[in-house]
């Protein structure tokens, strides 16, 4: 059964245009979005959990409100998915991990709040690498993804889930989370956007940590527009978080629009290499084009410890890590081994049987950079690099306004395809691991479509707190690029 | 690789609580030497006058008033706890003592 | 072969905020098991540690009453150990840049000061609380405890004694009581005390090898513990053998230390700085503003109160033992009592009738004023010193001031001549047998015919007067 055509393939925006007019009722959007998932999810495998009686009941409510006269807010009406890596009270919060079946959150994230208080619908759960660690979703405990563009491939990771239900119109707008580059990854490789704040923007309050100095939660969303919309909902100091910046935020919908005359764009020459596969390149190169025929001015800029990064990063995300996981040991909550021993034999089998294979290599990873006699030569030292990765950037952004590059090296791969060596998976993480070390804001966009019909992303990075300038550049460039995506084929036949 | 050893691994994994068979601790010989040999990159640069980046942000000096907010009421807390008997946590006996 | 010890204290006080260290659970020790908790001091998933202000404040102030350096910048950190009464696995500590340092305090040993070194004070978070006596094989553990707030004070190896330990811990408490940071009451745990004790021969400068004495839990159980510990290690070494570096417990019953060798051996704490929380930045103006809230420290109390009152050391030491008792005097002395008549009475019947009725000197209802009043009726002969023994337990009881008392009870004492005489005479009239003995001679006669003269007035009598008219009676004859 095909959607009417009025709820097909829906913006936030536009959502919110209808629901003031009153063309469309929330609850009719929301049965829209749920009949979606029941129809493709099959195939796309996106939720882990959906929520049909909890997201009617939201509906219904901001249809009262909307009936009573009340504004009901700036993302009234908008069916959203979450990853399941945030606390909500309702339903589950697992992380698709054994270790945390079952598990309810006796909280919501503030991040989740901010968005039920501006009138999101939650439509349920989305899939995700376990833990986040992972770049294909692969490393779910649940189920693996498809990329709705191609089902033999990854949606890529560890935000695979909200990208596909977003690709697949299974929601309009998803949360991700992003500590290497697990929310613009995974948007490129499913044609969406996605962004990762600025670190310290969206609070932390909520998000099962991964690494706590690189995480951020950021949306993915079908335009510009809604990213703006969802960032004005989302960013702001939470006296819950100490990490989050006291900062005012501003309207992120007054950068919404097209003007790049003032725009000088950094394009790193350590980015742009013979590695770089070349039809990639090419479309990097497209998306570059139109953006100087409008009037930016573009640079070469060097960010000369770019091949150190991913080195750096895995030090420093693995020794958080090792720490964060280390409270799932089955005593207050989670899974808990039902073989019988004192405490300690417990713990080691409650988190053996209960933590799948990546998470308990990057687990062993972390405990050993941090272990004594290790200290000094590999965390000490990873913190050093970071300094240096940062000012790198600071440097850079001293010549240029956004740094320009692609987001992903290659389109999306096969599932299985890079499962065998994890450093191979590792090392695909160029493009987007240096900004997490670096704390600046990143996004991805869609810039166009491989040979097979694979999507592939535009990254834009900014400096600290400047998503402004970023959303701007994002904007014009939509609005000139001069093609449109279209739907993903889900499968066979194309819709 | 030689870059770390099964003795190595069996101690991290002790460390770590983690209970590895002997096939696990094969492969993570490998995996773990092959990737601690590729962070060993970093010795390439010369660090020594470089400060750490201990924090994220420089921000300094975020506290909260000494003020008292609710608590979790009994049936919250124990909601998803293995075993309890509704007043304590329960665990299998911890024999060595604090 | 002449030993000496040498002893460091690790003490964890428990601060006494309203609410815990990084959370707003209530740090009320009084709350049934797994009542004052949310899922910040659980260790659940996604959530961040925040700090509570008081706690850092409570800090300095420590830190500066033990002449601390306060350090600018400090940060914490994490301790990486797996417990079930740790919930994160982790424990929020501070490694190597404690927020306080390098000082020292003076301890008066047997008579002499001794400077003990403090090396360092820092925060920290406490964990749950193990129960042992479940049953069915397994344990309990209560997380009302888990993040209540902790400051930890090491000192420097400067001890050398079990009495020097005692009178430092005395010192200690003595100090953190006055600055009201924590309750310090060591059988409800909020103070806790480990000694690092190790021997050398005398003369040496090497440090021998040392153990570490946890579980006692209280001073004198410290001293005993120290002294069996400097024993056990002496003996050890005479006997040829080396004293293994472990934690041993103190059993209390059999007044001994036992090796507690836990499965952890090596603890490779893993410390990191804690990614979840800022640092500490302390200006000039922070300092000062802590300096201006803390109290006279019982040390310059104890020397002031000497010079300034003309007490005794002993009278000094006794009235500034606690802050309560020192504040209470000088304001009993400040509304008007004679300072070594005040001390009297603090010290003796009024801390009496106090410690019977369990009572704080901070909760007694004779105030300050009231007690002061009282002397000055002793002083200006309204009544007598054994008047006033019967009307403090009044004025404690009721809060009643003395004068209403007096009235209520009838209790002015009889200073009339005429009244005095007649009673005197009467009594001489009636006991001639006792005068007889008197006038033959025997002293002690004198004594009964005043208690029949205080005894015929119901003790209303001034017995000063009573004295010199007896006195004068007796001898007409």
């Amino acid at each position: 059964m095909t959607m009417p055509k009025k709820l097909n393939n829906l913006t936030a925006h536009e959502i919110r245009d209808t629901l003031r007019a009153g063309s469309l009722t929330a609850t009719q959007i929301a049965e829209a979005y749920f009949r979606r998932i029941a129809e493709v999810d099959p195939k796309v495998l996106a939720y882990v959990d959906v929520w049909r009686d909890y997201g009617l009941a939201q509906a219904d409510k901001i249809d009262q409100a909307v009936r009573r006269g009340e504004d009901p807010g700036p993302l009234a009406g908008v069916p959203i998915g979450l990853k399941d890596v945030l606390c909500t009270r309702q339903g589950y919060t697992t992380c698709c991990s054994k270790i945390l079946k079952g598990y309810r959150s006796p909280f919501d994230a503030t991040v989740v709040e901010r968005l039920e208080a501006a009138g999101g619908v939650f439509l349920g759960k989305l899939n995700m690498d376990e833990f986040a660690m992972g770049s294909s979703t692969e490393n779910s405990s649940v189920q693996v993804t498809r990329n709705p563009w191609n089902l033999k491939c990854v949606p890529g990771g560890s935000s695979g889930g909200s990208a596909a239900a977003v690709a697949a119109d299974e929601c309009v707008l998803s949360l991700g989370s992003d500590t290497g580059g697990s929310i613009r990854q995974p948007a490129a490789l499913c044609g969406c956007v996605g962004m990762k704040p600025t670190y310290g923007r969206v609070s932390r309050y909520g998000l099962v940590a991964f690494a706590s100095s690189l995480d951020q939660i950021g949306p993915f969303t079908k335009d510009v527009e809604d990213l703006a919309i969802a960032l004005n909902v989302m960013c702001g100091r939470d006296c819950h978080d100490s990490t989050s910046a006291d900062l005012p935020v501003p309207d992120f919908t007054k950068s919404l629009r097209q003007d790049v005359a003032d725009i000088t764009i950094g394009l790193p020459k350590e980015y742009y290499t013979d590695a770089l596969n070349a039809e990639m390149r090419e479309k990097i190169e497209g998306a570059i084009a139109v953006l100087e025929k409008l009037g930016a001015k573009v640079v070469e800029v060097s960010l000369p410890h770019t091949d150190y990064a991913i080195a750096c990063y895995y030090i420093i995300c693995t020794a958080e890590a090792s720490a964060n996981l280390a409270r799932f040991d089955g005593v207050r909550y989670g899974y808990r081994s039902p073989s019988s021993g004192d405490v300690h034999d417990m713990y080691s089998n409650t988190k053996t049987e209960g933590f799948g294979p990546e998470v308990k290599r990057r687990i062993m990873l972390g405990t050993y950079v941090l272990s004594s006699g290790y200290y000094d030569a590999y965390y000490l030292k990873a913190q050093k690099v970071r300094s240096l990765i940062r000012r790198d950037f600071l440097d850079a952004f001293e010549k240029c306004d956004v740094i320009l590059a692609p987001t992903s090296p290659t389109a999306a791969f096969e599932i299985g395809e890079k499962t065998a060596d994890p450093l191979e998976m590792y090392l695909s993480d160029i493009y987007t691991i240096s900004v997490n070390l670096a704390t600046i804001p990143g996004m991805s966009m869609p810039c166009g479509l491989t040979k097979r019909g694979l999507p592939a992303g535009l990254q834009i990075m900014s400096k600290p707190f400047n998503e402004e300038t970023m959303l701007r550049v994002a904007y014009t460039y939509e609005k000139n690029r001069g093609f449109e995506m279209g739907q993903p084929p889900i499968g066979a036949r194309a819709r | 690789m030689g870059k770390i050893t099964r003795e190595d691994v069996a101690y991290v994994a002790s460390l770590a609580q983690l209970s590895l068979t002997p096939d696990v601790q094969d492969r993570l010989v490998k995996e773990m030497g092959d990737i601690l040999q590729y962070m060993d990159k970093l010795n390439e640069l010369d660090t020594a006058n470089i400060e750490p980046t201990i924090h994220a942000l420089a921000m300094t000096n975020v506290f909260r008033d000494d003020v008292v907010g609710p608590s979790l009421d009994r049936e919250q807390a124990f909601m998803n706890a293995p075993k309890s008997d509704g007043e304590y946590f329960l665990v299998p006996k911890i024999l060595d003592t604090e | 072969m002449e030993y000496e010890p040498v002893i460091g204290l690790e003490v964890h006080v428990e601060l006494n905020t309203r609410s815990k260290v990084f959370c707003s659970c209530s740090t009320n020790f009084h709350a049934e098991p797994n009542t004052n908790v949310c899922p910040i001091c659980l260790g659940m998933p996604g959530v961040l540690p925040v700090m509570n202000r008081a706690v850092v404040d409570a800090a300095i102030m420590v830190g500066l009453a033990m002449n601390c350096t306060v350090s600018k910048w400090s940060k914490m950190d994490r301790k990486n150990y797996f417990y079930p009464d740790l919930p994160k696995n982790y424990q929020i500590s501070q490694y190597d840049l404690p927020l306080c340092y390098g000082g020292h305090l003076e301890v008066a040993v047997d008579g002499r000061l001794h400077r003990i070194g403090i090396t360092r004070v820092h925060i920290e978070e406490d964990t749950a609380r193990n129960v042992h006596t479940i049953g069915g094989g397994d344990s309990g553990i209560d997380f009302n405890r888990s993040t209540i707030p902790l400051l930890e004070i090491v000192s420097e190896p400067d001890i050398h004694s079990a009495q020097e330990a005692f009178c430092y811990l005395t010192a200690l408490k003595q100090i953190l009581q006055y600055l009201k940071v924590s309750d310090c009451n060591m059988e409800e745990g909020s103070l806790r005390a480990e000694a690092n004790i190790s021997i050398r021969p005398a003369g040496s400068e090497k440090l021998g090898v040392k153990t570490e004495v946890k579980n006692v839990a209280s001073f004198s159980g410290t001293f005993k513990a120290i002294e069996y510990e400097i024993a056990r290690q002496t003996r050890a070494l005479e006997a040829g053998e080396k004293i293994v570096q472990e934690t041993r417990g103190w059993d209390a019953d059999r007044a001994i230390t036992f090796s507690q060798r836990t499965k952890e051996s090596a603890h490779d704490y893993r410390y990191f700085p804690e990614p979840d929380l800022v640092p500490i930045a302390v200006d000039d103006a922070w300092i000062d503003r802590i300096q201006a809230r803390m109290p006279e420290l019982p040390r310059a109390r104890f020397l002031r109160f000497q010079e300034q009152y003309g007490l005794s050391p002993y009278d000094a030491g006794v009235l500034t033992s606690t802050i309560g008792m020192a504040n209470y005097f000088e304001e009993t002395v400040d509304a008007g009592a004679p300072p070594k008549q005040a001390a009297n009475w603090i010290m003796g019947d009024l801390q009496a009738l106090l410690t019977e009725r369990k009572i704080g000197i901070e909760d007694c209802n004779a105030s300050p004023r009231k007690l002061a009043d009282m002397i000055g009726l002793i002083d200006n002969d309204t009544i007598s010193g054994k008047i006033a023994k019967e009307l403090l337990p009044e004025m404690v009881e009721t809060g009643l001031a003395p004068k209403a008392l007096i009235d209520q009870k009838g209790l002015v004492q009889i200073s009339d001549e005429t009244a005095l005489l007649d009673a005197v005479r009467l009594v001489i009239g009636a006991n001639p047998g006792p005068v007889a003995d008197y006038r033959g001679g025997k002293k002690q006669a004198f004594g009964f015919l005043v208690g029949q003269v205080m005894k015929a007035t119901k003790g209303k009598a001034n017995p000063k007067l009573v004295n010199e008219i007896l006195q004068r009676e007796l001898s007409r004859e």
